[in-house]
């Protein structure tokens, strides 16, 4: 693998990393599949995009876009709470429609961002070479984001939310307002995912429409990968492994991308992704050793 | 004679009805009336289907009433969400994985459960001060949970579960405790530990108690009222110099006697 595309993994993987902590937020805090980061992250995308083609400075453009990604939660929350929508439909339902409003926003397919000022090249003014600028950005927001969601796990309400996933009733009973802890999940969650899309938007030079698809199972993969690889049960334990996974994630599928006897090639992706996620979900529980007459026949 | 005002729970004239309008129609509760002071320890017993698990879902806020109203210290509650009314209402659930978080350890769960009479905010949850009365409440028990404050709870056993989540129940200023058949699911020696743990909370914070058993045992030993259903309604309602002689064959013989009462009632209506 060339360093450039190991470098392009690394910044792929970080910006992931983001939606990953808001995934491990609903999937594994709150218990709720939640898919609407599939129209947050480019809703994140396009606002921001929008709003520094109209001379906006880049990091009030990208908290734009997570503030629109939390609005996105927000609907979710709603349809799931207040219209009963089984959660996976309401957000589907979000997703779906977050397409058409991403088109409306940009006013077309994409916003390009080639001749605006993005987070990144700000960082290269101040001095940071260009091929290291995005790496050194996105790794001070990555840590940034999981040690805040860390500390916020351990507060009062983090508490509340983390008993509203693993046991709504005895949350119930010791005052925790179920509903707004679902609410408040999915506004973070699509947040940092609203904040990964305005990121990597600069990051590609463009905001797209179609860069939400399959941004679910990238996330999944992620959390499910990661958590798998470093089990804890511990909180900060968690949220590294999410973020790690997702760095992980997009390092291997550069290394078999790059690997041209595995006679892959781009298109190839979801399909890889998808195995990788198959198996990951089947794996926990199971133990990867040896079967039993392989024990027997060494005796 | 209670004075009025004095009570800590009301229940006037509460019904509700089952699955109403289909074949499997069920008037679970029928014109409940119960008032219950400040302190007491009421037992509640009847056989399957009485009505007594019911009364307590209406009490704990999962079950809205179709008719009637339920007071607590003065106000009513008939249809305020569980969470609200949390701050006054402690329960233990008789599944011991019901009133605990498994993945999380003990002392976070006694930190959400600090936080049922006391606002939540985005200070640390597991304070000093937490963590110093979690101590001091646990070496109560007796159990040496006190020394396990950051194992999970999954590790625990059914008895340890239920006397932690007494702990929990207790932690906050509650005004009343509802005991859900909090022993059934347990063998009978962890069974006689958490009752007797729960005996010596509720007589120390003199906390107003309801506990539904289906126990007659139970109910005879603990707690200074009985209250049986039967199909809905109060059958009978013991307390003071009465329910301190009682034994177990006058209580059931009088359950028979009503019983047939209720029977030859029904016949009559029938003719």
């Amino acid at each position: 693998m060339s360093l450039y595309a190991f470098i392009g993994a690394l910044e792929t993987g970080l910006v992931f990393a983001l939606v990953a902590l808001g995934s491990y937020l609903t999937f594994r805090v709150l218990d709720f599949p939640d898919l609407t980061i599939e129209g947050s992250f480019p809703l994140g995308g396009a606002v921001a995009a929008k709003l520094m083609v109209m001379g906006v400075d880049p990091w009030s453009a990208s908290l734009a876009g997570a503030a629109a990604g939390a609005l996105a939660g927000l609907v979710t929350a709603f349809l799931n709470i207040r219209l009963r929508i089984l959660h996976i439909l309401a957000g589907i339902l979000t997703a779906i429609a977050l397409y058409s409003v991403n088109l409306r926003i940009m006013g077309g397919p994409n916003v390009g961002l080639l001749n605006v000022d993005t987070a990144f090249s700000l960082a290269e003014r101040l001095g940071l070479s260009s091929r290291y600028a995005p790496i050194a950005i996105l790794l001070v927001v990555v840590i940034v984001a999981k040690i805040a969601l860390d500390i916020f796990l351990s507060t009062g309400v983090g508490l509340a939310m983390r008993a509203t996933g693993a046991n709504p009733r005895m949350a119930r009973a010791n005052g925790v307002n179920v509903d707004r802890m679902v609410t408040l999940g999915l506004c973070i969650a699509n947040g940092l995912a609203g904040l990964a899309g305005a990121l990597f938007a600069q990051m590609l030079g463009a905001a797209d429409v179609s860069m939400g698809i399959g941004v679910i199972v990238v996330a999944l993969a992620a959390v499910i990968g990661g958590t798998a690889l470093m089990p804890s049960r511990l909180v900060p334990m968690l949220t590294l492994a999410c973020v790690l996974g997702s760095i992980l994630y997009r390092l291997a599928i550069a290394l078999a991308l790059n690997s041209n006897f595995i006679g892959l090639n781009a298109s190839d992706v979801n399909l890889v992704t998808a195995i990788l996620v198959a198996i990951a979900l089947f794996a926990p529980g199971r133990k990867f050793s040896l079967p039993k007459w392989s024990a027997r026949a060494t005796k | 004679m209670v004075r009025k005002g004095d009570e800590m729970i009301t229940l006037e004239n509460i019904e509700i009805t089952f699955n109403k309008g289909t074949p499997l129609e069920m008037r679970a509760l029928r014109g409940i009336e119960l008032a219950i002071p400040q302190g007491q320890f009421l037992t509640v017993i009847g056989s399957n289907g009485a009505g007594k698990s019911t009364l307590l879902n209406i009490l704990a806020g999962e079950l809205v009433p179709d008719a009637g109203r339920v007071m607590v210290d003065g106000t009513d509650i008939t249809r305020a969400p569980i969470h609200r009314r949390s701050s006054v209402i402690a329960r233990l659930f008789q599944d011991p994985r019901a009133g605990i978080c498994e993945q999380m350890s003990i002392i976070e769960n006694i930190a959400i459960a600090s936080a049922r009479t006391a606002p939540r905010g985005f200070g640390f949850a597991i304070t000093k001060d937490i963590r110093e009365q979690a101590i001091e409440r646990l070496k109560s028990l007796g159990l040496g949970l006190e020394k396990r404050l950051n194992d999970r709870v999954a590790l625990l056993s059914g008895g340890q579960r239920q006397a932690l989540s007494l702990i929990m129940a207790t932690f906050g200023p509650a005004k009343i405790l509802l005991l859900d058949e909090h022993t059934a699911a347990l063998d009978p020696g962890a069974a006689e530990l958490v009752m007797r743990l729960t005996d010596e909370v509720v007589r120390r914070l003199e906390i107003t108690t309801v506990m539904v058993t289906h126990s007659m045992r139970q109910a005879l030993d603990y707690g200074n009222r009985i209250v049986m259903l039967h199909q809905g309604r109060v059958m009978l309602d013991i307390s003071g110099a009465e329910r301190a002689s009682m034994q177990m064959d006058d209580l059931l013989q009088l359950f028979r006697r009503r019983e047939g009462e209720e029977l030859a009632d029904d016949q009559l209506l029938l003719a």
